[in-house]
């Protein structure tokens, strides 16, 4: 009688460590989906935010035509894109572009007194920023998932039920690599 | 960021482990002291009536009890969509499941705290004082600190023990104050009825109880702090983790430490839970405070210069203090490299002291309900939330403009 106590209460032990195991699978694996959902949420933001941040600057910047042109190229560019590889590069265009406009701000002295565009200029901030720490929160949640998957015991789960590996996301940011270019057309 | 957790939940184990002992052993004794032999299981069983009523209470509202006691309000994205912004990066970079309540405290003290049950019910509360001394940058810092709190489960963990200290206390005092006034009576009156030999061991339960009384606190206190410290530097090293720029939280923690307004609406329990102690310039903060010196704090944060792993923190850390780290041994081993990134833009925007009192006037009057309209010659009016009439005359130009609209 004993030893069918003892065996049966190992099995039950194995049983309830694997399912514990798979949970905890299961839950980084939300957590890494969740994750990159966050990142299109702001990408999305984004895109609405700047067509009010143009219209409402135009008026105070006349000389800057080239500047609002890059923007709402990139923009019509990145909100077409159809591929991740597209999208990350137009995104970066995009974050170029935008990083160049609150550079040139600084000489508008009336622009930055507008409360409405102060605001706007604070949303699009915290928008650059959450997609800065988007992208930052999914890398953290692929490594914590990477290196569940891949170490003893929860590799063996991993493997029975098809848990695979997840990427890190780079944003493609053209002004990190090129060279700036100078010119007085 | 997991070891961690485990190492927090282990120590907070112990913590209420030691104390619920501390709690139960101090009813035992003072129940001896006061009703014989029989007493000590009915002050045992009173003791933990009170701990499990005092538990049950935190548990189900202690979060709320704490921001009612520091007078927080609960604030919109429209009141400051700034520290609104801040907390929701903070909340993506440390993937918290859901979004912080965001409470405002109405105090020129530039102060911060965050308290709740787990992640998914917890508010963070900042001063007015700190939203208007800060720029963005160590705003960022001060939030991302608050959200360490959040993820390492400390709130829980600082909720629980405060609990516990301050059922500790409770017991303590009612007894001593019971020893003054009427203990010496009742004693008095049970050792008329038994026989003298037991009248001399009551005397001696009573010593005992007196000393326990005395030290159960301190002791309780001693503990609570020394694992305390030991968050902070935590909570430091999570916040560079999420944020990636230690200077925005030096800078902050310095402006903090500079400022010498003391923070009204903070007492002994709630004291622990914010950034910085709110008693400022007393010796004793020093001895057993909860938080490591401000200064120290600042000079590990400046010392990060390769990195902001907790690896980085590590280093910085045995480099300024000279003695082991404090972060737990498997993590500090982790060097994932994460790189530090530059001042924003905004951050390097510096206000003056007349503009930020202004502006702390400014926080609390919306936070309390003002309305704000700007006049067509350029005023700025503030109608408080009690004002009757419809429209406001200016009194500058005499334009007349519509409160509502």
């Amino acid at each position: 009688m004993w030893p069918l106590i003892i065996v049966g209460g190992i099995i039950l032990l194995v049983i309830m460590s694997l399912v514990g195991i798979f949970n905890a699978l299961v839950r980084l694996r939300n957590q890494v989906d969740n994750a990159w959902s966050q990142i299109d949420v702001q990408l999305k933001r984004r895109h609405d935010l700047i067509p009010n941040l143009v219209e409402t600057a135009k008026g105070y910047m006349q000389h800057e035509r080239g500047t609002f042109e890059s923007i709402t190229k990139a923009r019509s560019e990145a909100m077409g894109a159809r591929t991740v590889d597209q999208a990350s590069k137009a995104e970066g265009m995009l974050s170029d572009a935008l990083s160049k406009f609150m550079l040139v701000v600084e000489n508008y002295p009336d622009l930055k007194a507008n409360q409405n565009f102060l605001s706007l200029q604070e949303e699009l901030t915290s928008t650059e920023n959450k997609i800065a720490f988007a992208r930052q929160g999914y890398n953290d949640q692929v490594l914590f998932y990477n290196n569940k998957i891949q170490m003893f015991p929860s590799n063996v789960v991993a493997g029975m039920f098809n848990f695979t590996k997840r990427e890190f996301f780079e944003i493609e940011n053209a002004a990190e690599r090129e060279v700036p270019k100078v010119s007085f057309s | 960021m997991w070891e961690q957790i485990r190492v927090n939940k282990r120590n907070s184990v112990l913590l209420l482990g030691t104390m619920a002992l501390a709690l139960a052993g101090l009813g035992f004794v003072m129940g001896l002291a006061f009703g014989g032999p029989e007493g000590g299981f009915i002050g045992l069983i009173i003791a933990t009536a009170v701990w499990l009523v005092l538990m049950l209470v935190s548990f189900a509202a202690g979060d709320q009890i704490l921001l009612a006691s520091s007078k927080a309000v609960p604030v919109t994205h429209e009141v400051h969509p700034q520290l609104f912004n801040v907390v929701e990066e903070m909340k993506i970079a440390a993937n918290l499941p859901k979004m912080p309540k965001v409470y405002i405290i109405n105090e020129a003290s530039p102060n911060a705290f965050a308290t709740g049950r787990s992640p998914e019910t917890a508010s963070v509360a900042v001063t007015a004082g700190l939203l208007a001394k800060l720029n963005r940058d160590e705003l960022q810092g001060v939030i991302a600190h608050e959200m360490s709190h959040i993820v390492n489960r400390d709130i829980l963990f600082v909720t629980l023990a405060g609990v516990m200290l301050g059922s500790i206390v409770l017991l303590s005092q009612v007894f001593l104050r019971g020893m003054l006034y009427g203990g010496m009576g009742s004693s008095r009156r049970y050792s008329s009825r038994s026989s003298s030999n037991q009248g001399g061991g009551q005397i001696v339960m009573v010593v005992i109880a007196l000393i326990a009384a005395i030290l159960a606190p301190i002791m309780a206190q001693l503990l609570y702090f020394a694992l305390s410290r030991r968050r902070e530097y935590l909570a430091d090293a999570g916040a560079v983790r999420l944020t990636r720029y230690p200077e925005g939280l030096a800078s902050a923690l310095e402006k903090i430490a500079g400022d010498r307004t003391p923070l009204e609406a903070a007492n002994k329990v709630t004291a622990p839970m914010y950034i910085s102690l709110p008693f400022k310039g007393r010796k004793a903060a020093h001895l057993h405070s909860t938080h490591p010196p401000i200064e120290e704090r600042i000079r590990i944060l400046r010392n990060m210069s390769r990195g902001a792993s907790f690896k980085d923190y590590s280093d910085a850390y045995s480099q300024t203090v000279g003695r082991a780290s404090v972060i737990p041994a498997g993590e500090a081993k982790q060097a994932e490299p994460v790189e530090l990134r530059q001042a924003s833009a905004e951050g390097k925007r510096e206000t003056g002291q007349r503009k930020q009192m202004r502006d702390v006037g400014d926080i609390m009057r919306k936070v309390s309900g003002f309305a704000f309209l700007t006049c067509a010659c350029g005023i700025k009016m503030k109608v408080p939330p009690n004002f009757k009439g419809d429209q406001v005359k200016c009194p500058r130009c005499g334009r007349i403009s519509s409160v509502h609209g």
